[in-house]
């Protein structure tokens, strides 16, 4: 019977085999569900506490489940009052903040100054690793709870105070009278005491003090959000909830969309664009979200930054034919930038559609002159380089190679420099290895113009990865922060924004737009200025 | 055959560690995935050297090698740089792929050997070329290709299947996902199965067969099949694996959450725990399948034994 002994091994091998493999699999059911909207959603990148979420995933749940100080407003990007009673200062360096009074999280629990100023301490503690601790920099006691060498010396920041239930108050480190403009990003919520007491229950549900509530959340599959009964703000959902459903990719949900599985779809494929109007029955629409490419310069190389070369930086980017790139390889889902911040801040926070000028302007003959009269070209030979492996930058590269090649009458000029990972281009950055100009992408994090220049341009900040250096445009930064009209700041940060644009540190490329589409399932769609749906305004049908 | 059995258990662990190691230097080496977590920004210099300690990125290649290995006997493959333990994610992942490559196995089994059958039967007729070209058609076009075409005109167009599979994940959502996986390796089979029927049906133990009066049926089920099947079997069983690490491509068009999903996931955010986590498990699952074959060569060819 040597078949059947076989056959006993054979079985032993495939229980092994079995074993080695096997996983309890279990899932919730959740179909569709009536006064529902079901969205397109994708798995967040970090854990969900607000000061370590950095990117849009992430962002989308938290700006629906919390409520900050500040919040923007979706049309016209204005930073309004929405926890705070009132912001006061008088010498733009000591902040008085007054939070309203009776305010509650989602699980009942009340909501007081500590709930800000515990969590603000907890964000700013090097040990809990929050990607997005820089942000409480500027307060006083950051460099003992964050030191740039060996370990914290504090536990809490020593510029915050709670002054009573519902007054706490705040003192930076130097002058920054816009500073509480950015109180509306996520990084500065509050936080629960289940945060602290039960860390992986919090991870698991997170609760926040929004216009929403988690109810259920399964992690890489799905998020159902309902209305927070809670919540005291002015956003008052007006459906029945948002059910976040998990896709493992652009065209997947493009494609469940069109089949009426999804109501939802901020993140229309590229590939897509053209076709969305007439697939979707005009439910769609795309407008410039805060998020832009441009390109810059390494100014530690000394063939980059010798005098003359402002001339032939500036004639590269007037080499570039921006109109017809965004026409013809995006189909309108970028939009040429005319100004180094981004149409969502919307006039008052420091869009100016005028201040780039000729600098942004395409014109070949101008470009070849300036470039020529700059010296040329240093080595005859330029190459931009850019991360391969995400976000399709091969294709803008190409072409405004391409476009720069044409107006110099030589093919052999600018070439695309692709490096093979993103970890690895920012580490080529970070070490001041590059060679040519390479891109620099900005995604602003609050809607002002402050967020566009001082970290990315002021002499040593965290993003100055060209480490471009002005005395002048550092005065002017110090101006404006030392300023506590909001409107008056603004306007020194935008004379500050023409020092850049005339010496053409970076060269603009394009706005990111954010897209949507929808199901004919809900109406009143829009996206704010971080190009996330404002969910709590969407009607569901029927 | 059991100390056979033991022998092949033992030889895989010096494969396992081989390759388990391959793949960490492979991974770890790559780039620094703590300036991609920040996003278009420079890590804020304390933040940073916390999340490095706490991911033992100071220390050095062998030591963290070392310190996985440790976990892993444990039970614990890391967790993922988003705070989900790379187990949960596994036991997420692989119910979902396991499914996926069930649907695909059965299809492929099924109709890849009756192709394969009819084909070697009829040799050299209409019907032999007509599988010929199916199968060369098939081979030719790149899974992403018959994948998007699928779910556009089967999902979006007709609406007879669901474009993109929901998040139970449920058997008959699969069958769409599932052909489209199935087709290359499907074309392999039957052209293996093919040329071995054609080959042993002019052997003399056919032709004994037949002469012995046996019924055509019982020849070919039993006779010539069961011989046959053995270049077959082995395709087949290191195809599982394949499957398995091939569903990649087939599972982000049509919205599986399952291994591929995951190691896309995990390349593309370099979040190195979770794509050393899976290819792991990936390599447990290859390793098992070659044992699995070539135990089943005895059960098919009895001459073939096992000291």
């Amino acid at each position: 019977m040597r078949g059947a002994k076989s056959a006993t091994w054979i079985a032993g091998a495939i229980a092994i085999a079995l074993s080695a493999t096997a996983c309890g699999g279990s899932s919730g059911g959740s179909g569709a569900q009536a006064g529902f909207v079901r969205a397109n959603w994708g798995d967040p990148q970090n854990p969900l506490e607000p000061a370590n979420t950095n990117e849009v995933l992430g962002g989308k749940v938290l700006d629906q489940i919390f409520m900050n100080l500040k919040e923007y407003d979706p049309k016209t990007g204005e930073a309004k009052n929405a926890a705070a009673e009132s912001i006061e200062t008088t010498d733009a360096q000591n902040f008085t903040i007054k939070i309203k009074k009776g305010l509650k999280f989602s699980n009942g629990e009340a909501l007081t100054a500590k709930s800000f100023v515990d969590a603000w301490n907890y964000a700013a503690l090097a040990t809990n690793k929050q990607k997005n601790a820089y942000f409480f920099s500027d307060i006083e006691g950051y460099d003992k709870t964050s030191p740039e060498d060996g370990k914290p010396t504090a536990q809490t920041l020593s510029g915050l105070k709670v002054v009573d239930d519902t007054t706490f108050t705040v003192k930076l480190s130097k002058k920054f009278g816009t500073w509480p403009v950015r109180l509306g990003y996520k990084a500065f919520a509050p936080l629960p005491k289940l945060f602290f007491d039960k860390h992986e229950e919090y991870l698991k549900k997170p609760v926040g003090n929004g216009p929403y509530a988690v109810e259920s959340y399964e992690r890489g599959k799905l998020m159902k959000l309902v209305p927070n009964e809670h919540y005291a703000g002015v956003h008052k959902p007006k459906n029945k909830g948002v059910l976040l459903q998990v896709f493992t990719d652009s065209n997947a949900a493009y494609a469940a969309l069109q089949a009426g599985n999804l109501d939802v779809d901020d993140d229309i494929p590229a590939e897509q664009i053209k076709n969305a109007k007439t697939d979707l029955k005009g439910n769609y629409f795309t407008q410039p979200a805060g998020i832009y490419q441009a390109v810059t310069f390494p100014f530690y190389k000394e063939e980059w930054n010798k005098p003359g070369m402002e001339k032939v930086r500036k004639g590269i980017s007037m080499a570039i034919d921006r109109k017809s790139i965004t026409d013809k390889i995006y189909n309108g889902t970028r939009t040429p930038m005319v100004d180094l911040t981004s149409p969502v801040l919307g006039e008052a926070n420091g869009y100016d559609k005028n201040i780039c000028g000729d600098v942004c302007t395409y014109n070949p003959t101008e470009a070849k002159k300036l470039i020529e009269e700059g010296g040329g070209i240093p080595g005859g030979k330029l190459t931009i380089s850019y991360n391969a492996d995400k976000d399709s930058h091969k294709q803008w590269a190409d072409a405004a190679c391409n476009s720069i090649n044409k107006a110099l009458g030589n093919d052999n000029v600018c070439v695309g420099n692709p490096v093979g990972t993103f970890g690895d281009f920012r580490n080529q950055i970070t070490k001041g290895e590059m060679n040519g100009p390479f891109r620099a992408g900005w995604q602003m994090d609050y809607p002002h113009i402050e967020n566009f220049l001082t970290p990315l341009y002021k002499t040593g900040a965290s993003s100055n990865d060209g480490k471009w250096s002005n005395k002048e445009f550092d005065k002017l930064m110090d101006d404006a922060a030392a300023e506590t009209d909001i409107k008056k700041a603004t306007d020194i940060y935008k004379q500050a924004e023409k020092i850049v644009i005339q010496d053409a540190v970076n060269i603009p490329l394009f706005y990111q737009n954010g897209t949507v589409g929808w199901s004919e399932n809900v109406s009143d769609v829009a996206l704010n200025p971080f190009s996330v749906p404002v969910f709590s305004d969407i009607k569901v049908k029927g | 055959m059991g100390r056979y059995v033991i022998r092949r258990l033992l030889q895989m662990v010096p494969v396992f560690i081989g390759t388990t190691f391959l793949i960490f230097v492979m991974v770890y080496a790559i780039g620094d995935p703590i300036a991609a977590m920040f996003g278009d920004r420079t890590p804020d210099p304390a933040t940073a050297a916390a999340i490095r300690e706490s991911l033992h990125l100071n220390d050095p290649l062998w030591s963290q090698y070392l310190q996985y290995m440790a976990g892993i006997f444990q039970g614990d493959f890391g967790t993922s740089f988003n705070g989900t333990p790379v187990v949960e994610l596994m036991g997420n992942a692989f119910p979902n792929t396991i499914k996926l490559t069930l649907v695909a196995f059965a299809i492929e089994l099924v109709v890849g050997l009756t192709l394969g059958v009819i084909a070697g039967l009829r040799r050299g007729r209409i019907v032999d070329t007509g599988v010929l070209v199916f199968t060369l058609l098939v081979i030719s076009i790149p899974t992403f290709v018959t994948g998007y075409v699928l779910q556009y005109f089967i999902g979006v167009k007709l609406g007879w299947a669901a474009p993109a599979v929901s998040i139970d994940v449920t058997f008959d959502q699969l069958l769409l996902p599932g052909i489209v996986l199935a087709g290359v390796s499907l074309a392999y089979v039957s052209r293996l199965t093919r040329t071995s029927v054609a080959e042993n049906l002019r052997s003399d133990y056919i032709r004994t067969a037949t002469a012995k009066g046996l019924p055509r049926r019982r020849v070919v089920t039993v006779h010539l099949m069961r011989n046959s099947l053995i270049p077959v079997v082995t395709f087949l069983g290191t195809d599982i694996g394949g499957l398995m690490a091939g569903a990649v491509v087939t599972e982000r068009i049509f919205n599986i959450q399952g291994v591929g999903y995951q190691l896309y996931q995990g390349i593309l955010r370099q979040n190195s725990p979770t794509v050393v986590g899976f290819v792991t498990i990936l390599v447990v699952v290859f390793l098992a399948a070659n044992l699995l074959v070539d135990l089943l060569y005895a059960v098919l060819d009895p001459r073939i034994r096992y000291a």
